[in-house]
This record gives C-alpha cells, sequence and structure tokens, in this order.
C-alpha cells in the first residue's frame, strides 16, 4: 500500500511542529480548556499521519482517513487542518467561543472532522467500520487513527483490537499516544499491568512496534516499513506537554491554558527550539 | 417476526449494496443465511461485543453505508448505550439498531433478558427514531423504511417468532402516522408491538359486546404522531392504551400529556408492564398476567 515511504523529509517536520505547536500555543491565551498537553504529546504523530503518510486525493487519487480518537488532543489536528485550509483562521480563532465551530473535542460535520470523538474507546470501533466499508467497496483507503493511554482501559478498544485483526482489515494503522500520563497518575504506576502494550497486540494478531514519538522520521518509517497484512499498532512514546520544559509530565496541563508569563516563556522555549 | 425481517432486509440488500448486517453472536435466523452466503462481505459477526457492534455499524455509516445492528433487544440498546448515543444519535447516522425478542417475550430467561424501558431510554436520545411493527406484514414495512430512509437513527423494536398477522385489512402503514386496524367509534384502542394480539382479542371482546371498536397500531414511537392520538381522544368516548413496557417513558404517559395539552374529555385508560422486576418464569402470556396484562383483566377494567 502506497505511504509515502522515502518521501518524508525530517527537518520539514520540526519547522511545522513547532509552527503547530506555537498556533496552539497562540489560541491558548483566549480560552481556559485546551489539552494543551494532550495535543504537544501527539503533535509529531498527527503531523506525520497528514503531511508524510495520507494520501489527500491529489489528482483524483486515493483519500486517506483520520479520525482522532483520542479526542481531547484535537488542537493539533485543528492547527494542521488550518495549515491545509480545510479550517480557516477565523473558525481556528473562533475556538470554543459561543458563536465559533470548534469545540475541545472533535465534531463530526465540522471541516476535515470524519467522526465526533471525546468519550474514550469509541474510535477504534467506528476506525474499524470505515476500514470495512472502504474494503467493501474496494478502495485501496487507510485509516489512520491515535488513541490515548485511558483509551486502552477501555474494554470497547479490545473489542474492536480483536474485530480488527479477526476481520482480516489490513488498511487500519493505529497509533497509542504513550505518554503514560491520567488524571490520577502515571499509567505505569496504576495499571502496571497495562505494559506490554506491543505484546498485546502482536498476541491479538496485529503488526505492532514501539516507536519514539517525538521522532517523526521513526515514526514514519514505522508505518511505512509495515509488512501490510494485518491492522498496525504503532506504540508512541511520548511525553505529555511535549516541548515546553513547565509543561512536560505535569498533568495540571491536561487541561488548563497558560498565563500570560507562562505564554511568554513558552513561546521563547519554542523559538529556542529551531 | 425476526424471519420476516431477515427476508425484507435480504430484498433490500440485493437491490443496495450498501446495506450492512452487524450481528452480535445472534442471527435473524430464516433467510439471513442467504444474505450471509451471498455477501460475506456485508455480514459481520462481531460475537459478544456488542460495543463494538454499534461502534463498526456507525464506522459504516459514516461511509456511506446503510448498517443494521442485531442482538436481542436488552443487548442491542442497553450495553453499547454510550455507543448508541454518542455514535449514532450525535453524529446522526442512518444506523437501524435492531431489537429482537423486545418486552418480556423472553419470558424464561429472567430480567436479563427483558427490556420494559427501551422506548424509554431509546426515547431519551436526541434523533433517535423508534419503530415498534405489531406483526410481521408490519415488520416487513418498518425494515423497507429503516433500509432507504437517512434521516438517521433508529431503534426497530421487533418481537421473535411465532406472532399472526395483524393488518391484514389495515390501512397502508405510513412511518410517522397511527396505522387504523379497524376503525370505530366508541372505543379506540392504542397499542403498537407484539402485544397487539392481545389488544385484537379485546377489541373482538368489545365488539361482540356491542361496541363500535378503532384499533390502532402507534407503530411509530418517536417521532409519535401527536395529532393522530389528539383526533383519536376527540372522535371517540373512550380510549385504551395498551402496551408492553414500564409506566415511564411510553406510549401511555405520552398519550395522556397529549389528552392533558387538549383538554380531552374521553375516559383515558392505560395498561403496562409494572415498575418492578417480576421473577416469573412461565410463558410470555405468563409473565405479562404477572404484570397485570391480561384480555381478561383490561376488560374488567375498562367496564
Amino acid at each position: 500500500m502506497a505511504t509515502g515511504k522515502n518521501a518524508f523529509n525530517a527537518d520539514a517536520a520540526k519547522l511545522r511542529v513547532n509552527r503547530y505547536r506555537k498556533r496552539i500555543l497562540e489560541v491558548s491565551q483566549q480560552v481556559q480548556a485546551l489539552h494543551i498537553g494532550s495535543a504537544y504529546s501527539c503533535t509529531e504523530i498527527v503531523d506525520v499521519v497528514y503531511n508524510g503518510l495520507m494520501r489527500h486525493g491529489e489528482a483524483g487519487g486515493t483519500r486517506d482517513i483520520f479520525l482522532m480518537s483520542k479526542g481531547h488532543g484535537c488542537m493539533i489536528q485543528y492547527a494542521i487542518l488550518e495549515e491545509r485550509g480545510t479550517l480557516t483562521r477565523a473558525e481556528m480563532n473562533g475556538y470554543c467561543t459561543p458563536t465559533g465551530r470548534l469545540g475541545c473535542h472533535p465534531d463530526h460535520g465540522n471541516p476535515g472532522i470524519e467522526a465526533a470523538t471525546g468519550a474514550l474507546g469509541h474510535g477504534l470501533a467506528m476506525a474499524v467500520g470505515m476500514a470495512l466499508a472502504e474494503r467493501g467497496r474496494k478502495r485501496d483507503t487507510i485509516v489512520y487513527t491515535v488513541l490515548s493511554d485511558g483509551e486502552l482501559q477501555e474494554g470497547s478498544t479490545w473489542e474492536a483490537t480483536l474485530m480488527a485483526s479477526s476481520f482480516g482489515v489490513k488498511n487500519l494503522v493505529a497509533f497509542v499516544d504513550n505518554n503514560d500520563f491520567q488524571s490520577l497518575g502515571r499509567t505505569s504506576q496504576t495499571h502496571p499491568s497495562f505494559y506490554p502494550v506491543v505484546e498485546k497486540y502482536l498476541a491479538f494478531g496485529w503488526e505492532s512496534v514501539e516507536v519514539d514519538g517525538h521522532d517523526s522520521a521513526a515514526i514514519h518509517d514505522a508505518v511505512a516499513s509495515r509488512k501490510g497484512d494485518k491492522p498496525l499498532m504503532v506504540v508512541a512514546k511520548t511525553t505529555k506537554g511535549k516541548g515546553i520544559s513547565y509543561m512536560e509530565n505535569v498533568p495540571i496541563w491536561h487541561y488548563r491554558s497558560p498565563n500570560k508569563d507562562e505564554y511568554q516563556q513558552a513561546l521563547k522555549e519554542l523559538e529556542a527550539a529551531l | 417476526m425476526r424471519n420476516t425481517f431477515s427476508e425484507a432486509l435480504y430484498d433490500e440488500a440485493k437491490k443496495n449494496p450498501d446495506i450492512y448486517i452487524v450481528v452480535a453472536d445472534i442471527s435473524p435466523g430464516g433467510t439471513i443465511a442467504k444474505f450471509s452466503t451471498e455477501y460475506p462481505e456485508r455480514f459481520i459477526n462481531v460475537g459478544v461485543a456488542e460495543q463494538s457492534m454499534i461502534g463498526i455499524a456507525a464506522g459504516l455509516a459514516l461511509r456511506g453505508c446503510q448498517p443494521f445492528a442485531y442482538t436481542i433487544a436488552t443487548f442491542s440498546l442497553y450495553r453499547p448505550f454510550e455507543m448508541v448515543r454518542d455514535d449514532l444519535c450525535y453524529q446522526n447516522l442512518p444506523v437501524t439498531v435492531v431489537g429482537m425478542g423486545s418486552g418480556v417475550i423472553y419470558s424464561t430467561l429472567g430480567g436479563t433478558h427483558h427490556t420494559q424501558e427501551d422506548i424509554a431510554v431509546a426515547g431519551a436520545i436526541p434523533n433517535m427514531q423508534i419503530i415498534a411493527p405489531c406483526d410481521p406484514a408490519e415488520c416487513t414495512e418498518a425494515t423497507r423504511h429503516c433500509a432507504t430512509q437517512k434521516v438517521g437513527p433508529i431503534y426497530l423494536r421487533i418481537g421473535k417468532t411465532g406472532e399472526p398477522n395483524l393488518t391484514k385489512d389495515a390501512e397502508p402503514w405510513q412511518f410517522g402516522k397511527l396505522r387504523y386496524l379497524r376503525r370505530g367509534s366508541d372505543v379506540c384502542i392504542l397499542s403498537y408491538g407484539v402485544i397487539m394480539k392481545m389488544a385484537t382479542q379485546i377489541a373482538d371482546s368489545l365488539a361482540v359486546g356491542g361496541k363500535s371498536v378503532s384499533l390502532v397500531s402507534c407503530h411509530t414511537l418517536k417521532p409519535l404522531d401527536r395529532e393522530g392520538i389528539a383526533q383519536a381522544l376527540r372522535t371517540h368516548k373512550q380510549v385504551i392504551v395498551i402496551e408492553e413496557h414500564a409506566p415511564q417513558g411510553g406510549l401511555a404517559p405520552q398519550t395522556k400529556q397529549i389528552a392533558w395539552d387538549i383538554k380531552a374529555t374521553c375516559r383515558l385508560d392505560t395498561f403496562t408492564l409494572q415498575d418492578k422486576f417480576i421473577h416469573n418464569y412461565g410463558s410470555h402470556d405468563d409473565l405479562l398476567a404477572a404484570h397485570g396484562l391480561s384480555p381478561q383483566r383490561i376488560l374488567v377494567a375498562i367496564a
């Protein structure tokens, strides 16, 4: 299956993810709630999917699908959709406002959004259904989705995991944004049996690999080099709040927005990262 | 009724390659074997995994398909409730959730297999539509409607097996409209679903006693034909609601509400399941009787 192998420019990706993080930071100044830590955690993953893997229907060709199963990470999806022109700047600036169309979770019907998510553990089954529909129509569409650690605690996710491989779904590529953080602490401490993840997926009949979830080239290569005869789960080891020193691995940044001083400091850190 | 559903679905699937059925280790039987043989890609058995059944159906619909999700009523709606609410209703997808063996049809299997409150549960969700056919022929009409509509999700509440056809002389079936199986002027019986058989017996008894009786299938519970019910309340001296559902959230309280709204002057009696789990392991009729739903009791109460 064509996934754009060897076409990935890691230097360009570095510039893009820095730009997206700045844009998310900018929007953060308008609202109280943002899930900024969650978006920064999966920034590289979603960027690679949109800008390195997906086919966007160029010249009438295949249009792959992205479904943000961990809906609370949607700010990075919005930032990418804005840059791609799917969302307007005005729509982005209207995020979480009474007259805006974008909320804290992706809503079905909004430009570029394939499904409404937010409640955890729904995305993978919908992605399996989408993949089956595309297969039924003899199309080579690939469905991409990103899950959170918490979603892998939902029984529904494991149902869908069983379905994907049992039904021979090959056109499904999933990522878990494995930042090891949840509301009440580190997953490795609250639920040590959560690990290992890769072995669980292998046992369920998937192809599965672990990568550094902030290494764009590694993420890309993990997908581009897949065998393609099974669904793929990429376990991306990530850092919640990645890129801003005071946000990294600090659970409060799951939800709150930076104040003015924190904003300035974050901006400086992002500038310095280039 | 489930076999009739299978036949109707198979006929629709022959015409429309976008029709899928996702089942959870429960097959409608009958003609569905032809469906699964001829269209294996469109017959999906998730096993005992109802959350996936609804999620996968949603994913199919998001790509333009027309899926049916099918299992025993309680497992079609209660087990995957959040998927029904979020994946289907919030996204307003044209997925039909088929609840088979609804009400207390699975009498000997106990309360875990009963859906006494499904109309209330499904009806409370925005965008959800509800159809409960009263006999196999009406089930065919309802299934055809579900297979061709694109408005949004439908909860199709059906029986199981052995139901008689009661609608041979009825007016044409129309989604969202009351359907008179017979028209009279004294008493009007409003009912839906499998218990229509009992409603028919009561109507017959009243007719023998000299009453002019209307018998109405309120097959579409949502959107409810409020104007049709208002008209029935205005044009009959006595209206009787008989339903195999809890006292809350079904046809009975909605009819009372309409009666209040229009200041109806007719006599209005309602007969429902009780608001309790009854541990009776007899026949379907035995369990209905234990809930107070029997022709004898109702005839005495409405006299």
